[in-house]
């Protein structure tokens, strides 16, 4: 089952739509709720991202038997430095978005813990890519 | 503890009820949201000054059973509408955090 969500950057009011419709999806399947939460959490995140950095973008969640794949493309700034973008702690937020209580330089993080797969590449002042798999059975 | 015995113990104002009934063991406080995301447990209440639809969007996520809004503070429509959707409660209390943390705290264990 593929699902595609498009965002807008600075929507922030329909932050959490596509981590909202997959958790049901997934729920409806009978996903341990465990491996439920790693994928929401993740996802959650990665939307966050494209509304709080990006102009738009288009996330894709390919509900597969053994996995879910998670394709997010966002055009955008783009991040100079993914190596350090991974640090805990570290944010390009705008001081709006860090009043929210996003910001905080935990997304990137939160996402890499969730993942079974996680690779994200980036072209200053294009967007980024990134892809996400989390595996359905924890063994 | 019931949610609506905290209620009415803690003198909440109530701006969405939902799972009054559900037992509530612990809490998380925290105003950033990818902390929330990350480290609140399915169940708990939320302690936060945030008051953004997105904390309702968060709540809801994580199975968080309600919010506490602290020091009086005001919800955005669309964060109450959507916790009313998404069954999570919207309280509020005039304490500070850390007031609210420790009359919390006694509270629910003063139960065990």
């Amino acid at each position: 089952m593929e699902y595609v969500f498009e965002i807008n950057g600075g929507d922030f009011s329909s932050g959490g739509n596509a981590s909202s419709t997959i958790k049901r999806a997934l729920k409806e399947r009978n996903v341990d709720p465990l491996v439920i939460k790693r994928i929401v959490v993740a996802l959650f995140e990665a939307e966050i991202n494209v509304v709080a950095h990006a102009d738009h973008g288009t996330i894709t969640v390919i509900i597969e038997e053994h996995q879910v794949q998670m394709f997010v493309k966002d055009f955008g700034p783009g991040i100079e430095d993914i190596e350090l973008a991974m640090s805990e702690g570290y944010s390009t937020a705008s001081d709006t978005v860090r009043e929210m209580g996003f910001g905080a330089g935990m997304g990137l993080p939160n996402i890499k813990k969730n993942a079974d797969v996680f690779e994200i590449e980036s072209v200053k002042g294009l967007g980024t890519n990134a892809h996400i798999i989390i595996y359905l059975k924890n063994d | 503890m019931k949610l609506s015995e905290i209620v009415r113990e803690l003198n909440l104002k109530v701006e969405s009820i939902a799972n009054q009934d559900a037992t509530i063991i612990s809490a998380y406080a925290s105003d950033l949201l990818s902390d929330v995301m990350g480290n609140a447990k399915a169940g708990q209440i939320w302690i936060t000054m945030q008051t953004h639809k997105n904390v309702a969007a968060i709540a809801s996520l994580k199975d968080i059973q309600a919010v506490v809004i602290i020091n009086n503070g005001t919800p955005e429509k669309d964060m109450v509408m959507h916790a009313k959707n998404e069954n999570v409660a919207v309280l509020i209390t005039d304490l500070p955090c850390y007031e609210f943390c420790a009359a919390l705290h006694k509270l629910i264990n003063c139960e065990i």
